[in-house]
């Protein structure tokens, strides 16, 4: 199972769409790693910079409908090469959702007054509880939350991806 | 309690209930192209198990970049080639042979009634078009159904969408299925089905039912499905006909897959076309969007007419009714990419090709290519695109393009005026 948790990075817009998370250009790539420098690189966002802003991050966390449009996983592997292995948000797109726990990721939904409390104190870092299924946010003040996760998605994390999973059991 | 022709399918493809609201379901067709599928092949290489559940279940096509534009691409093809072979995949359609995914595999009948159907490319949503559940996948995905044939999804909530009234001339497929995305907005139908029915669905031909749910991914949804018919019948029928005495005894038979008049749906809409207008979108994402006549005068430097969504020979027939006989604007670049090599013959033999050349578009082989950025026709920074695409996303088209998605008649009318333009100005002959 893979490590969760630590510094945090926000980003204060919803529908954050899959081009704008690895764009279109870079799919031609087939590996992984080489998809690391490109991580949210047509994201438009008041002071955010792809090269200095990630520095650090373990974890986003973000507002609504986080991964729309393309069923591209490398959305999803562009986060997991940089360290990044949670995205909290107050919704997530049906195909990145999916796409993060078959990758043995999190992709955690909080409701909109937890999202609005981790922005408002300027979360700088995020403890994950998994098998509490807590969230506690670090910035000016902390807030804790609670989350719940798919029972089968759960298990997808705990195996480690959907194609562990999926070999052992059909 | 009755069923949704989603929940039928869902129910006659169960394979296993792993925890409250989620199914595995068994998969009848895995598509796969050359972007999605390598880094699916590679992986199983790597990890020893280079296998295929069953060669006849799967399909694939090299579509997104070719022909290959550079050595990675050229990369990607070789790698889905060989795989291809070595499985003996023989529903693998290669340059020469190649088209749009979403519209070669339905021309070739790959796609029935009652199908379960996955690929790595979430425009998959249009093969629901044929009464299938058929959905956009990732990577991992793609790999356990091409490794198991199963593939994991939630129990499926349905919204119905109603369609009354009578499309005036000059409105298509796309004009709705933008006024829909701007109702739901890109989320509005996320985990969830668009079932579209009504009067106005019965009438459409399977080029504009594909239309419609090609783009049903864009208000979130996992798929978005028409009951099969007639209609489904006729198209289906040289696939179809050593399995039924006749087009109706098919249609007959196609009603079991149709949702239960008490199925339980998660919402209703209701929408009234005899009113609609041409639709355009302004912004970034696919649910703003406006009449027509309110972005009238927007210069273009690019038309796009293709794609999954609207590359069909249905398509260029109504482009084409604005442009013969017509040039393009003076600056305006016109691209013109069939979907199919069956839908570029087809044009051509109907001299649609030549009224395109003559208006001074630039005809390519078929190709996603330009939609998503990625070949035959990306934007500079700063220009603008009339497209017949389905995704306005910042980027989408090249860094710092804009994309306004619009009908096929509606880019033909911006090409001709260099400007987006209500298309119901030109006398056409459109059907």
């Amino acid at each position: 199972m893979k490590e969760f948790g630590g510094a945090c990075v926000l980003l204060d817009r919803s529908d954050i769409n899959t081009d704008e998370i690895i764009p279109a250009k870079y799919l031609t790539e087939n590996s992984k790693l080489a998809l690391k420098p490109y991580i949210l690189e047509d994201l438009k966002l008041n002071s955010f910079d792809p090269q200095t802003s990630l520095e650090g991050a373990k974890v986003i966390v973000t507002r609504q409908n986080f991964g729309c449009g393309s069923s591209r996983e490398h959305a999803v592997w562009v986060l997991e090469v940089n360290n990044i292995n949670v995205v909290i948000a107050e919704s997530f797109a049906r195909i990145f959702r999916q796409n993060t726990f078959n990758c043995g990721m999190l992709a955690i939904e909080l409701p909109k007054e937890d999202i609005e409390a981790i922005f408002a104190i300027e979360a700088e870092e995020i403890k994950i509880d998994l098998k509490g299924q807590k969230i506690t946010a670090l910035g000016h003040g902390e807030h804790s939350a609670s989350f719940e996760l798919n029972p089968f998605d759960r298990e997808l994390v705990m195996a480690g991806g959907w194609l562990a999973y999926a070999d052992q059991k059909y | 309690m009755g069923k949704t022709i989603t929940e039928k399918i869902f129910a006659a493809h169960l394979r296993d209930t792993p925890g409250a609201g989620n199914v595995i379901l068994d998969i009848d067709v895995v598509m796969c192209h050359e972007i999605t599928t390598p880094i699916a092949i590679n992986d199983l290489r790597e990890r020893g198990m280079d296998r295929v559940f069953n060669p006849d279940r799967i399909k694939a096509v090299i579509d997104h970049v070719t022909p290959a534009k550079d050595s990675k691409t050229a990369l990607q093809g070789k790698i889905i080639r060989e795989w291809a072979h070595r499985h003996k995949i023989k529903d693998f359609f290669d340059i020469g042979a190649n088209g749009v995914c979403h519209a070669i595999f339905p021309e070739k009948g790959l796609i029935r009634p009652g199908n379960t159907v996955i690929m790595g490319d979430s425009h998959t949503c249009t093969h629901g078009a044929f009464g299938a559940f058929s959905a956009g996948i990732g990577t991992t995905d793609l790999e356990v159904g091409i490794l198991k044939g199963v593939c994991a999804f939630r129990t499926p909530e349905t919204i119905k969408i109603i369609l009354n009234g009578t499309l005036p001339e000059g409105v298509f497929a796309k004009d709705i299925i933008l006024s829909i995305i701007k109702k739901l907005t890109v989320k509005g139908a996320t985990d969830k089905i668009m079932e579209f029915s009504g009067p106005v669905v019965d009438k459409m031909s399977m080029a504009a039912r594909m239309t419609m749910c090609n783009m049903a991914i864009e208000a979130g949804a996992t798929c978005g499905v028409c009951l099969p018919d007639m209609v489904t019948a006729d198209y289906l029928w040289p696939f179809i006909k050593d399995d039924y005495a006749s087009r109706e005894e098919a249609a007959a038979d196609f009603k079991k897959w149709h949702s239960d008049p008490d199925a339980d749906y998660a919402g209703e809409l209701t929408f009234e076309v005899s009113s609609l207008t041409p639709q355009v979108t302004y912004g970034y994402k696919p649910d703003e969007v406006k009449d027509i006549a309110e972005m009238s005068d927007t210069a273009v430097d690019q038309v796009y007419i293709g794609s999954c969504t609207n590359g069909r020979i249905e398509d260029l027939r109504v482009a084409a009714s604005i442009l013969k006989g017509r040039k393009i604007a003076a600056g305006v670049r016109g691209i013109v990419s069939p979907a199919t090599p069956k839908t570029y013959s087809m044009a051509l033999e109907e001299g649609l090709i030549e009224i395109f050349m003559r208006a001074g578009f630039c005809v390519t082989n078929p190709t996603c290519g330009a939609c998503l950025g990625m070949s035959n026709g990306v934007l500079a920074e700063g220009e603008v695109c009339a497209s017949t695409t389905n995704r306005n996303f910042n980027g989408r088209m090249g860094k710092g393009g804009m994309v306004h998605l619009m009908s096929p008649l509606s880019a033909a009318a911006a090409a001709v005026k260099g400007v987006i333009s209500d298309p119901r100005e030109f006398s056409t002959t459109a059907a």
